[in-house]
C-alpha cells in the first residue's frame, strides 16, 4: 500500500515544473515568433496582470504545498497495516478550535487576494486617457476586424497599427469596441487581457506596448462558424514608422492603368456591395475596406498571406480558405478573376 | 416388478417473460429502479458525449487538421457540453440521490413516487429530443443538424438571424423539458428529506449525503427557474416577435449572459455538492472513523449553496462590467473557497489517525481530493478578475472546469459506483478491473487536463476548430489527444467491469464494507419496500451502534 500513497507524489512534479517554467520565462527575454506567453507581457495592462498573477500563483502555490503535504502524509501514515487490522481506530468527531483555525486563515487569505485584485482592476479599468493617446474604434464582424482611426481619417481591417509607447512619454492606444453582429473578444495576450465586443454594449480597453514588432492574437469569444480563423495582428511601430504608415493610409486611392479592367469588373458585379475603395463608387461596408489592401500582409482576417495566388483563390472560392466565410464565391470567368486580382494588387 | 415407473420431471421454474420485466421497468415508480434508470441513461449519454469529445480531440490533434468541417466541429462541442452537463452529470447525481436518500433515512420510497417517475421520463426524453436535432434540426429546408451555438447559446447567436431553422430550438426545448424534470425531482428530494425520515432520524442525525442532497435540491429550485425563464424568453424572441435578446432590435446580449450564468455557476455546485456527498460517506468508512466536524460540514455546504448564487458574473469579467461589479464578483468568488477549504480539511482530518483501506472506492475519492485541490486553486486564479482577463475564454478555463467536472465530480461518481454497486445489484465490482480502471483513467486524465492548461497560457482560445502552426500549441494538443484516448480505454474497462461483475461478481451480502448507514442494514439489492420494519435510530451511525453496543455513538448524541 506504500506504493499507492507514494504514487501521488509524482503529481506535484508536472505542476511545479510548469509554474517554474513560466516564472522563469517571464523574466527571460521577449517572446519570439508566434508564441504569446501571457507570462512575458510587453504592455502595462498585461504587466499589471502578470504582477497580480505571480502573487496569486505564489499564494496558491503555498496552499497547494501545505494541503498536498498533509494529504500525502495522512495517506502514508494512517494506512491500514496488519498490526492494527483487528480493531477500529479512536473515533474522533471533531474539534472546534482546529476547525475555527482552518476557517479563519482562509478568510484572511481571501481578503488579501481580494485587495490585491481590486487594486489591479481599478488601475487597468479606470485608467485615464492621456491627450497623447491614439484612439481606435474596433468593430467585430463575423469573422474579421474593422479598425477606424476617427481622428486620423483611416479605415482598415484585421491588421492594427499602433505606435510604441515610451513609458517616459506614453502614447497609449485606447480602443472603443463594438460589434456589428455577434459577440467577439479582442485578445492580444502579450499586450492586454481580453475584452469582449458585444452588440449594443460599447466597451473600452487600452494598450501601451513597450517594444515594436508584430503581436498575434485572435477572437476569443465564440462568434460563429469561422470563429477559429478570425485572427488578429497588431503591428507596433516606432513613432516614425507609425507616422509614415498613417500618411500612406491617408493617401487617396492609387489610380493605376493596370487595374482599369479589374476595376470595371469590381464595380459592375456584387463586389462593391460589400467592399469600399475610397474615392471610387465602391462604398459597401459589410466587408473589409480595400482602399490600401496591399499594405496588409494577410487577407481573410489573417487566414492567408496576401499573395496574387491567394487573392485569386479567395475571390474565386472563399470557402477554400475559410469555409463558412460570409463572402460568396463570385463565379467570375478566369479572365475576370485575373483582372480583379490585378486590380486588388494596384490598391497599395 | 420391472421398474417402469414414469419419471416425473422437476417442476419448471418459469422466469418472468422479458416483456413483462421491461414493462415493469418502464412503468416503475420505485425510487430504486428510477435511480438505476437515471444512472443507466447517464451512462448512455456519457458514452455519446465521450465519443463527441474524442472526435473533437482528433480534429485538434495538430494544426490545420481536416478531420471534420468547422460546422460539424461547432455542433460537436455544443452537443458535448450540453450532453455532459444536463444529461450525464445532472442525471447521474439525481440517480444516486434518488436511490440513496430514502434508504439512508429509513423511508420506503420518495415522498411523491409518481412525480419521481414523471421527472425521470421528462429528463430522459429531453435528452432524446436534443439528439433528434441530428435528424430534424434544419426543419423544412434540408437535412437535419445539431445546434451549433455553444452550450451557453450566447445572444445573439441564438437569435433567428444567426440560427435559422430549428436546430437551436431543439436545444431550447430539450433544456426546458429536462429542466421541468429537474425541478420535479428537486421538490421530491426536499419533501422526502423533510417529511419521510424514520423515527429518531433528526435533521442533525441525517447522513451527510442526505444533507447535501437537500442543499443540492434547494439550489436546483433556485437556479433552474431562471434558466427555464430565459429559454421561454428566447422562444418568444424567435417565434413571437419579442426582443429580449435580439440585439438588432435593441435587445440585450448581456441580459442573456446574466440569466444563463445565474443558472450556470450554481449548476457547478449542484453537481459538485453530490460529489462532496459521496466523499463524505466513503472516506469515513474506508478510514474507519466518523466524519470529522459534522456540523461544520453541514454549515459549509449550506454556505456554499448561498454564496454560490452570488458569484455568477465571474464568467463575465471580460464583458465590460465596471470596476465595482468586477471587484464584487471577485470577492464572492474567492469567498466560496473558504467553505470549500473547510470541507477538504475536514476530509483530511477524517483520515487523520484512521486506518485507511485503499479499496477502489477510496482510491477514486483520494484522486478527487488531489484534483479538486488543484481545480479549486486554478479557480481562485480566475477569481482574481485581472488574471481572468487573460485566462477567460482560453484553454486554461477549459482545463480548469474539466478538472472540476472530470477530476472532481466524475472521480467521485466512479467512487460511488464501486461503493454502492454491490447494494444495487447484490454483486461486488471486480477490484482488479477497478484498479485498472482507476490507474488508466488517472494517467489519461492528467495527461489530458494538466497539459491542457498550457496552450491557454500561450493564447489558445477555446471553441476553435483549427489553429495556425507556429504558436507553440501543436505538441501540447497532441498530448491532450493521446490522454483523451487513454481515458476512453479506462471507460471501456469500467463498462466491462459493470457488465462482467453483474453476472460473475462475488456475492455482496448486506454489508460488504462494514459500513454504518441504514442502507447497509437490508438486503442487496433491497426489496421493493426497503425496510420490512421501519427502523428507529439513535445516532448518526445506526449500524455502528448495532455493531459496537459497548461504545455506541448514541451515548454522545
Amino acid at each position: 500500500m506504500r506504493r499507492t500513497a507514494h504514487s501521488f507524489a509524482w503529481k506535484a512534479l508536472p505542476l511545479a515544473t510548469l509554474v517554474l517554467w513560466f516564472i522563469s520565462s517571464a523574466t527571460a527575454e521577449p517572446a519570439s515568433g508566434g508564441i504569446s506567453n501571457i507570462f512575458a507581457p510587453e504592455s502595462t495592462p498585461a504587466k499589471s496582470i502578470l504582477d497580480l498573477s505571480l502573487f496569486v500563483l505564489a499564494i496558491t502555490g503555498i496552499i497547494f504545498t501545505v494541503v498536498f503535504t498533509l494529504l500525502v502524509y495522512s495517506l502514508t501514515k494512517f494506512r491500514a497495516r496488519a498490526a492494527n487490522a483487528d480493531r477500529e481506530p479512536a473515533q474522533v468527531y471533531g474539534s472546534t478550535q482546529i476547525e475555527l483555525a482552518w476557517t479563519i486563515i482562509p478568510i484572511l487569505i481571501v481578503v488579501v487576494l481580494f485587495l490585491a485584485s481590486a487594486r489591479v482592476i481599478h488601475a487597468v479599468q479606470d485608467a485615464r486617457m492621456p491627450a497623447s493617446a491614439v484612439q481606435v474604434t474596433a468593430v467585430g464582424h463575423q469573422y474579421w476586424w474593422e479598425f477606424r482611426y476617427p481622428k486620423l481619417g483611416i479605415v482598415t481591417a484585421n491588421e492594427l497599427h499602433i505606435p510604441v509607447s515610451d513609458p517616459a512619454q506614453p502614447t497609449p492606444t485606447f480602443l472603443n469596441l463594438f460589434s456589428a453582429d455577434t459577440d467577439h473578444s479582442f485578445w492580444i495576450p502579450l499586450l492586454a487581457g481580453k475584452t469582449d465586443l458585444i452588440p449594443n454594449h460599447p466597451n473600452k480597453m487600452w494598450l501601451d506596448p513597450h517594444r515594436t514588432g508584430l503581436f498575434l492574437g485572435q477572437c476569443a469569444q465564440y462568434c460563429g462558424v469561422q470563429h477559429a480563423k478570425m485572427l488578429l495582428r497588431v503591428y507596433v511601430d516606432s513613432p516614425e514608422d507609425f507616422a509614415s504608415w498613417v500618411r500612406a493610409q491617408q493617401q487617396p486611392v492609387v489610380q493605376d492603368e493596370k487595374g482599369a479592367a479589374g476595376k470595371r469588373v469590381f464595380e459592375t458585379t456584387a463586389c462593391m456591395n460589400c467592399h469600399a475603395v475610397a474615392g471610387t463608387s465602391a462604398n459597401g461596408r459589410f466587408g473589409p475596406d480595400l482602399t490600401h489592401l496591399m499594405s496588409r500582409a494577410t487577407i481573410a482576417a489573417g487566414a492567408a498571406e496576401n499573395t496574387h495566388n491567394n487573392l485569386r483563390l479567395w475571390i474565386q472560392d472563399p470557402s477554400a480558405i475559410k469555409p463558412g466565410s460570409l463572402m460568396p464565391a463570385m463565379q467570375l470567368s478566369d479572365a475576370d478573376l485575373d483582372s480583379v486580382a490585378s486590380y486588388m494588387e494596384t490598391l497599395r | 416388478m420391472s421398474s417402469n415407473a414414469i419419471t416425473i420431471p422437476g417442476a419448471q421454474i418459469e422466469a418472468r417473460p422479458w416483456v413483462d420485466e421491461l414493462h415493469q421497468w418502464l412503468t416503475t415508480v420505485d425510487h430504486k429502479r428510477l435511480g438505476i434508470l437515471y444512472i443507466l441513461s447517464a451512462l448512455l449519454f456519457l458514452v455519446i458525449g465521450g465519443v463527441e469529445a474524442l472526435i473533437i480531440r482528433i480534429q485538434l490533434m495538430h494544426s490545420h487538421n481536416n478531420f471534420v468541417s468547422p460546422q460539424v466541429f461547432n455542433r460537436l462541442f455544443t452537443m458535448h457540453g450540453t450532453t455532459m452537463i444536463f444529461f450525464v452529470a445532472m442525471t447521474m447525481v439525481f440517480g444516486f440521490a434518488n436511490y440513496l436518500v430514502p434508504l439512508m433515512i429509513g423511508a420506503r420510497d420518495m415522498a411523491f413516487p409518481r412525480l419521481n417517475a414523471f421527472s425521470f421520463w421528462l429528463s430522459f426524453l429531453g435528452g432524446l429530443l436534443l439528439y433528434c436535432s441530428f435528424l430534424g434540426g434544419s426543419g423544412l429546408y434540408g437535412a437535419g443538424n445539431a445546434p451549433d451555438v455553444g452550450w451557453w447559446a450566447y445572444a445573439p447567436l441564438g437569435a433567428r438571424a444567426f440560427s435559422p431553422g430549428h436546430s437551436s430550438d431543439y436545444w431550447t426545448l430539450a433544456l426546458l423539458v429536462s429542466g421541468f424534470g429537474s425541478i420535479g425531482t428537486a421538490i421530491n428530494i426536499i419533501a422526502t428529506v423533510l417529511c419521510m425520515r424514520c423515527p429518531g432520524m433528526k435533521l442533525s442525525r441525517m447522513p451527510l449525503l442526505v444533507w447535501l442532497s437537500l442543499v443540492m435540491a434547494g439550489m436546483v429550485l433556485i437556479t433552474i427557474t431562471p434558466l427555464s425563464a430565459a429559454q421561454i424568453m428566447l422562444l418568444i424572441d424567435r417565434y413571437l416577435g419579442g426582443h429580449f435578446f435580439d440585439t438588432q432590435a435593441g435587445g440585450s446580449a448581456v441580459l442573456w449572459m446574466h440569466f444563463f450564468w445565474i443558472f450556470g455557476h450554481p449548476e457547478v455546485y449542484i453537481l459538485v455538492i453530490p460529489a462532496f456527498a459521496f466523499l463524505s460517506e466513503i472516506i469515513p468508512v474506508f478510514s474507519r472513523k466518523p466524519i470529522f466536524g459534522y456540523p461544520a460540514m453541514v454549515a459549509a455546504t449550506v454556505s456554499i449553496g448561498l454564496v454560490s448564487t452570488s458569484v455568477w458574473a465571474h464568467h463575465m469579467f471580460t464583458v465590460g462590467m465596471n470596476s465595482y461589479a468586477n471587484s464584487f464578483f471577485a470577492i464572492t468568488t474567492m469567498a466560496v473557497g473558504v467553505p470549500t477549504g473547510i470541507k477538504i480539511f475536514n476530509w483530511i482530518a477524517t483520515m487523520w489517525g484512521g486506518r485507511i483501506q485503499f479499496k477502489v472506492p477510496m482510491l477514486f475519492c483520494i484522486g478527487f481530493l488531489f484534483q479538486f485541490l488543484i481545480a479549486g486553486l486554478t479557480g481562485i486564479m480566475q477569481g482574481a478578475a485581472p488574471f481572468d482577463w487573460q485566462l477567460s475564454l482560453s484553454y486554461f478555463v477549459v482545463a480548469h472546469f474539466h478538472y472540476v467536472i472530470v477530476g472532481g465530480i466524475l472521480f467521485a461518481v466512479f467512487g460511488a459506483f464501486y461503493y454502492w454497486y454491490p447494494k444495487m445489484t447484490g454483486r461486488m465490482l471486480s477490484e482488479r478491473l477497478g484498479k485498472w480502471h482507476f490507474w488508466l483513467f488517472l494517467i489519461g486524465f492528467h495527461l489530458t487536463f494538466d497539459v491542457m492548461h498550457i496552450p491557454g497560457l500561450l493564447g489558445m482560445p477555446r471553441r476553435i476548430y483549427t489553429y495556425e502552426p507556429g504558436r507553440g500549441w501543436d505538441t501540447l494538443n497532441l498530448l491532450v489527444t493521446i490522454g483523451a484516448f487513454i481515458q476512453a480505454i479506462a471507460i471501456l474497462v469500467f463498462v466491462a467491469n459493470l457488465i462482467i461483475s453483474y453476472f460473475n461478481g462475488a456475492e455482496a451480502g448486506n454489508d460488504p464494507w462494514d459500513a454504518w448507514t441504514l442502507e447497509w442494514s437490508i438486503g442487496s439489492p433491497p426489496p421493493a419496500y426497503n425496510f420490512a420494519i421501519v427502523p428507529t435510530v439513535a445516532s448518526r451511525r445506526p449500524l455502528w451502534d448495532q455493531k459496537h453496543p459497548e461504545d455506541p455513538d448514541s451515548r454522545y448524541d
